[in-house]
């Protein structure tokens, strides 16, 4: 039951991780852009025998890490700020990874194996005469960012809509989310739909003109990310530090009440996990061309439920714990899986245990207590509230 | 010369008047101290032409074959301050959870004024059109302050667009400050709301309401769990409200509602049972059947207070509890 409560009850300490969150933005996003800055240039101005040199595979691989990160922040808004355990986010980063992939296919043009100017490879061993209605238009790269962000927005939307003004909560919402995944990871598997089947799409030569083999290529995509990702984070810290960000914890922590209170609920619900599904599709866009491949194994439950683990981990209801906690285990992921390939799922799911049961606010939660052990002393410091507040408090 | 000049003077401000005309309507909707019509939010307004502000007609609800309301009509009036009283199952709690949309009702009509149809509408929507609700149980979000929990209690927007860009407003501000005096906890404003006391946790509750300006507040047992000297305030606060605002009070403790109270509604097995003045519903030989049961029926006349024996009862019970908390 303990369990239960701390995958779907209140999570963190509204007041205090706010205000806590708020004063670590400006620290966060700088050493992010500051750590991307020297990563860039040790690539790209030393040689390979410095060393401080960090490998184009490295950068990748950062990259990459990144994107789990943005992911992990995507899942952390609508879990940890407002309980709605998503278990199909992955879905939203596939689609999003998708429609990039697309427009990575028709960049190949004639380059393909068979040499095909329009049709992708697939679709010529299928003995496709013409392009789906579907791919019309993915040879743009406006459009394909568009098609990224708008179809798992409008699925989001639609999903959103019908669970939500239906009241579905709690565990049946977690059960249908993975219901969602797991249909599109069925279908996806289809060659009959169009997407590559069982292979997906790969062999990509290159995006809007740079080869994506480059290192200037690779350096720029990982630099991209990062700057995106400091981005969406600042919006989301804006937002959750808004009045929509109380309201949606007051949904969190009570939703009945929230709807006496004047407050349409599901609409709340829906738009943001409309904003999340859009974070989401965005890391899944910047993932396939740094990865090289999108296949219907990105839908796959699993990953979906790994996303959840490393928000738990880093800590939920803190944006920073999202972004930590993916870092670390895709980082561990990375080392354990070259060691003892087949330990790792088991190690996943012992840590997640662990985590729920022991640290229920995460790494976030762990180096809070730690702080405030050592601040015993000024423990008042801790619960300072905001300059504007305090004004209206001498007034 | 005087003449001829203040006659000059005349036409001079009749030609600047002429001119203006046709700027006239432009002025007047660019005002810089208004918002334009279009872009107010919609409100309905209630017609209380008959200075009634609720009606409850014909009201009818079964769970599972037991009837929890069973057609109840009740009428409140425009600034009244009421009081619902009646034993456990009476429907006071349900027939508050259709009104605010809570439950669906089997048949049977609720209006809001004479032009809107409450049943129509949700939760949210009835909460927007000025009907506040205060819970038996304190329903504060614990994991926000105080001053958060009243801010989220303002009456403001509260489509998702607003309140994204939604900034305090230094008048909002002192509204808040008023109503944190009101409730007492000016010192508490920034600390959890989860950190409080049960009975600061009733106030924050009803500062809640408070802040939202409600034109009819339903108010489900406020004195529960509370010191007399709250209960005091709670009575003097409920009493001052009443007039501008519409009151329903919910409540067991006898000698609250009489304080309070100039009428009463006794509800029995989901329909009224007797309405009046709290001397009127306490000599009232049904009310004293149905709270005495059979012992009422046998002439015993020393009862001078039935409600209150039976009632008696109850509050030492709830008192009981209450030490052990």
């Amino acid at each position: 039951m303990t369990f239960m409560n701390t995958l779907f009850g209140q999570g963190r300490n509204g007041l205090q991780s706010r205000q806590q969150a708020g004063q670590k933005t400006l620290p966060f996003v700088a050493i992010l852009v500051i750590s991307t800055l020297l990563a860039c240039a040790s690539n790209l101005l030393l040689t390979e025998d410095s060393p401080l040199y960090v490998s184009t595979y490295t950068i990748t691989l950062l990259g990459k890490y990144l994107c789990y990160a943005m992911l992990a922040l995507a899942v952390d808004i609508i879990w940890g700020y407002c309980g709605i355990l998503s278990l199909g986010h992955g879905a939203f980063f596939a689609l999003g990874g998708y429609a990039m992939g697309m427009y990575l296919m028709r960049q190949i043009g004639d380059r393909g194996v068979y040499g095909d100017p329009v049709l992708p490879d697939f679709m010529v061993f299928l003995d496709w005469k013409s392009l789906p209605w579907f791919w019309q238009g993915m040879d743009q790269f406006w459009f394909a960012i568009l098609m990224a962000v708008v179809i798992p927005g409008l699925l989001a939307f639609i999903f959103g809509w019908l669970a939500f003004r239906s009241r579905v909560t709690g565990v049946y919402l977690s059960i249908m989310t993975q219901a969602l995944t797991y249909a599109l990871l069925l279908a996806f598997f289809r060659n009959e739909m169009g997407f590559g089947g069982n292979n997906g799409l790969t062999d990509f030569k290159e995006i809007l003109g740079f080869d994506l083999q480059a290192d200037a290529t690779r350096v720029s995509l990982f630099a991209i990310t990062a700057f995106l990702l400091a981005v969406i984070f600042i919006i989301s810290q804006y937002l959750m530090n808004s009045r929509m960000g109380k309201v949606i914890l007051a949904i969190r922590d009570g939703e009945s009440r929230a709807r006496f209170m004047g407050y349409h609920t599901e609409r709340y619900k829906v738009w943001l996990f409309v904003y999340s599904a859009i974070i989401a599709g965005i890391a899944g866009a910047l993932y396939v061309p740094q990865v090289g491949i999108i296949n219907p194994g990105e839908f796959s439950p699993i990953n979906s439920i790994e996303i959840v683990i490393w928000v738990a981990v880093g800590g939920r209801g803190t944006l920073i714990g999202a972004i930590i906690g993916a870092l670390i285990i895709n980082y561990a992921k990375t080392r354990f899986t070259a060691l003892f390939p087949e330990a790792w799922l088991f190690a996943l799911g012992g840590l997640f245990v662990l985590v729920t049961l022991y640290l229920p606010k995460g790494l976030m939660g762990l180096w809070e207590t730690l702080q405030t052990k050592l601040n015993k002393a000024a423990p008042e410091a801790e619960i300072e509230p905001k300059d504007e507040i305090k004004t209206g408090v001498s007034s | 010369m005087s003449q001829n000049n203040a006659k000059q003077f005349d036409d001079l401000k009749r030609f600047e008047a002429k001119l203006n005309a046709p700027f006239q309507s432009l002025k007047t909707s660019f005002r810089r101290d208004q918002v334009w019509p279009f872009l107010m939010p919609n409100e309905t307004k209630a017609n209380i032409d008959k200075n009634i502000l609720l009606y409850i007609e014909g009201l009818n609800l079964s769970f599972d074959g037991f009837k929890a309301l069973n057609d109840l009509n009740l009428y409140i009036n425009q600034g009244e301050l009421r009081c619902l009283i009646g034993a456990n199952g009476a429907g006071k709690s349900t027939l508050m959870d259709v009104i605010t949309g809570k439950t669906q009702c089997d048949s049977g009509q609720v209006y809001f004024g004479q032009n809107i149809d409450l049943l129509k509408q949700d939760e949210a929507s009835i909460a927007n059109l000025g009907i506040g609700r205060k819970f038996q149980k304190p329903t504060v979000f614990e994991q926000q302050s105080v001053f958060d929990n009243l801010e989220l209690s303002l009456k403001a927007n509260k489509g998702v667009l607003p309140t994204l860009w939604a900034k305090i407003t230094p008048l909002q501000q002192d509204k808040i400050q008023h109503v944190l005096s009101i409730i007492g906890l000016s010192k508490q404003a920034y600390q959890l709301a989860g950190s409080l006391s049960h009975g600061q946790k009733q106030w924050l509750e009803i500062g809640m309401l408070l802040v939202s300006e409600p034109r009819l507040l339903l108010v489900d047992e406020p004195v529960a769990g509370m010191t007399p000297q709250e209960t005091e305030r709670t009575a003097e606060l409920l009493t001052s409200l009443a007039g501008e605002r519409t009151v329903i009070v919910v409540e067991h403790d006898m000698e609250f509602v009489r304080s309070i109270a100039n009428k009463v509604t006794v509800l029995h097995q989901g329909s009224v049972l007797a309405e009046g003045s709290m001397q009127e519903a306490q000599s009232n030989p049904e009310v004293i059947e149905v709270y005495l049961g059979e012992e009422a029926a046998t002439p015993a006349p020393k009862v001078k207070n039935p409600i209150d024996k039976a009632n008696n009862n109850k509050v030492s019970l709830i008192a009981d509890k209450g030490v052990k908390i």
